[in-house]
């Protein structure tokens, strides 16, 4: 079993007739995705790589029975067509777009709520169960199927908990990459719940980073109701206050929103929280 | 994007929300000219990106135009220390001058984006001209807050409940909830990621107006507000980071000295981690992207050892899209034009990292490589002198 993606999925990729588009569909059909055609408004009825293009997200459900939608989309763009995605009922978005602004996610959430879309993103590296499908650009070959859970607000250290599980021969279940932006998506509770009910997740690895509280509501959710063994490791702990870390979410304001603060909340609801992300797999290995 | 007090004052006005009579000043003979136009007391205040300026001497009266002038004379070129600029301060290099009000009670409003809530949050308290961390952590049933439905913008009740929460009654109430609409009017507007009026005043004739004004940007909606992005004060950055901007690098200055290029945001901050881990100091945060190009990596090679504290650089890449044998082309063709001597520990894996790692050893150049993260902290902070 897999969270979010499995072999079931039919995936639809807004902007494929763009360079990341086409680049990232090539290798997520290679991984074995089945990928079922792409929206490009205005290329409506052309084909592009072998894939049928769709003018609407609509008309791209109702000829190809899509059920999940992954976004290349320029940031200005971006909010609008993930609810279009929602608006056609597509069960999973998967928006990796960088630079969204905060008011036009905001706009979209607002639109969300009491919609069945699970929305993953922005600003992520997106989802992969390995040996299944892959939507986003987490690169598959350092992945194995296996038993780890891994949710992450960074890219590339979602990479090194993947490739640290996978040299130990563990493998995950699903990665799970929730962005870096203030606004998001799937949030670190939401996808400890699809762990939590997954039988073949043992174990969850959570990383996380400065701002926000997503931390701290995460580390409420363990001790009242998480049931596997859970590793953490939060980077930050040496960045300045007030300024942006890279990651549009990733600041210190106010004095709120550090790497101490949520790791001392992590460890009080039972997490082994590790200092280094060159500790990952080691504390996975101790607590499986 | 952070902007000056006068600028945000000037957007603010713009929305209608009242505001002192004032201009910017660049010099001793502008600033008297404009108190004299505004006639009897005046305050000048420096402009610059940061908060606490009247402590640090940064905010003064002035009884007439020759005393606005002596005022911008001792403040004009002044290294203003603040709590919030760090050690080093910042050079005055604009004033306002304003009017001097009568004022009858200071208030707070402060407006920002709650990420839990999903939806903008405005807080008001009556304690205001004080720092809102101090009432939060201190007297925190003096902040009340009101959270916006995005699908109806703020409620004219909210705003109400709000000026009544501050004391307020009457004419005065009526009056602070309209700036509070227009207040947060403005902040959808230009796609604020802050708007805070610190103090807010009722003056002793019943007005009530922005003292102080700060307004943050969120960088990302930038490009639908050219106008704002116009603001935009070089003087207040660091060279640096501003050259580091023009090439899409993400590059912060810190203190210390180990160079630091990383791709991804979340591991350039884990690798400074890691580094302090090991007993040494990162000289900068630099995220080069997922898809950095021999361009961009010879400009960080540039930009991160022009920075003269620093004494070893460490290079961490988790090549997933970016592979390791570009990377290492890009980074031996970098040092080998920039002449640079400082010693380099390289850490990389993912795709191709064999090959990069043949081509780092065959280059000839000052670089050691490890496979492990926390091995090449230890290597690298030994190079740096420390530990």
């Amino acid at each position: 079993m897999a969270v979010l993606l499995d072999k079931s999925t039919r995936l639809l990729v807004q902007g494929l007739t763009g360079r990341e588009g086409t680049f990232h569909a090539k290798a997520a059909a290679a991984y074995g995705t089945t990928i079922v055609g792409g929206v490009t408004p205005g290329k409506g009825g052309t084909n592009h790589e072998g894939w049928p293009i769709f003018n609407t997200v609509h008309q791209a459900v109702a000829e190809t029975g899509a059920n999940a939608s992954l976004i290349f989309v320029p940031p200005a763009a971006a909010g609008d067509t993930v609810m279009e995605a929602v608006d056609a009922g597509l069960a999973l978005v998967v928006c990796i777009t960088e630079g969204i602004p905060t008011l036009d996610m905001m706009k979209v959430v607002t639109f969300m709520r009491g919609k069945p879309t699970r929305l993953v993103g922005p600003n992520c590296p997106g989802v992969i169960s390995p040996g299944k499908a892959k939507a986003g650009i987490i690169p598959g070959h350092i992945c194995l199927e296996g038993r780890v859970g891994i949710v992450s607000r960074s890219g590339t250290l979602t990479y090194e908990a993947i490739q640290q599980t996978t040299q130990l021969g563990y493998g995950q279940t699903t990665c799970i990459g929730i962005g870096g932006d203030p606004i998001i998506g799937t949030t670190f509770v939401d996808a400890l719940r699809l762990f939590n009910a997954d039988p073949q997740t043992e174990v969850v690895v959570m990383i996380g980073e400065i701002g926000g509280t997503a931390e701290e509501e995460a580390a409420a959710f363990i001790a009242r109701e998480f049931t596997k063994p859970v590793v953490s490791f939060i980077a930050g702990q040496t960045a300045p206050p007030g300024r942006r870390m890279g990651h549009a979410g990733a600041i210190i304001a106010g004095g709120k929103g550090t790497a101490a603060e949520k790791m001392a909340a992590l460890a009080a609801a039972g997490v082994r929280v590790v200092r280094s992300p060159a500790e990952i797999g080691a504390a996975v290995k101790a607590v499986l | 994007m952070k902007i000056h007090e006068y600028q945000a004052k000037a957007i603010l006005a713009r929305y209608g929300v009242p505001i002192p009579r004032g201009e910017m000043a660049h010099t001793l003979p502008e600033a008297g000219e404009i108190a004299r136009r505004l006639g009897g007391t005046v305050v000048v205040k420096a402009q610059i990106h940061a908060g606490g300026r009247g402590k640090g001497g940064g905010v003064k009266l002035a009884r007439s135009a020759e005393e606005a002038e002596q005022v911008a004379g001792q403040m004009i070129g002044m290294r203003l220390v603040t709590h919030q600029t760090g050690p080093e301060g910042r050079i005055v290099k604009r004033l306002l001058v304003e009017e001097g009000l009568e004022i009858a009670r200071e208030m707070y409003l402060g407006l920002v984006i709650d990420r839990a809530a999903e939806r903008p949050v405005l807080m008001v308290s009556p304690a205001g001209g004080m720092e809102i961390e101090k009432v939060a952590a201190e007297t925190p049933h003096l902040i009340f807050k009101a959270y916006i439905d995005p699908a109806t913008g703020l409620m004219p009740f909210q705003a109400r409940g709000l000026a009544f929460s501050l004391g307020l009654s009457g004419a005065a109430a009526r009056k602070a909830a309209e700036v509070m609409s227009k207040v947060f009017e403005t902040f959808m507007a230009t796609d604020a990621s802050l708007v805070e009026i610190n103090p807010l005043v009722v003056t002793a004739s019943g007005d009530i107006l922005a003292l102080d004004a700060k307004m943050n940007f969120d960088d990302n909606a930038l490009f639908r507000h050219p106008s704002i992005k116009e603001f935009r004060d070089f003087d207040e950055e660091d060279p640096l980071e501003i050259d580091a901007s023009n090439y899409s690098l993400n590059y912060i200055r810190l203190d210390g000295n180990i160079g630091c290029m990383v791709n991804g945001a979340g591991l350039a901050m884990a690798t400074m981690d890691i580094i302090k881990l090991a007993g040494g100091e990162p000289a900068n945060f630099l995220d080069v992207g997922g898809g950095a190009n021999a361009d961009q990596i010879r400009n960080a090679v540039r930009i991160l050892t022009s920075d003269r504290n620093v004494r070893a650089v460490f290079v961490n890449i988790f090549g997933g899209i970016l592979r390791c044998d570009i990377l290492a082309e890009g980074l031996v063709a970098a040092v080998k034009e920039l002449n640079v001597a400082l010693p380099i520990v390289i850490r990389m894996e993912g795709t191709n990292v064999e090959r990069g790692k043949q081509m780092l050893r065959d280059s000839g150049l000052n670089f050691t490589t490890a496979d492990a993260m926390d091995q090449a902290a230890a290597a690298v902070v030994k190079l740096a002198g420390g530990r």
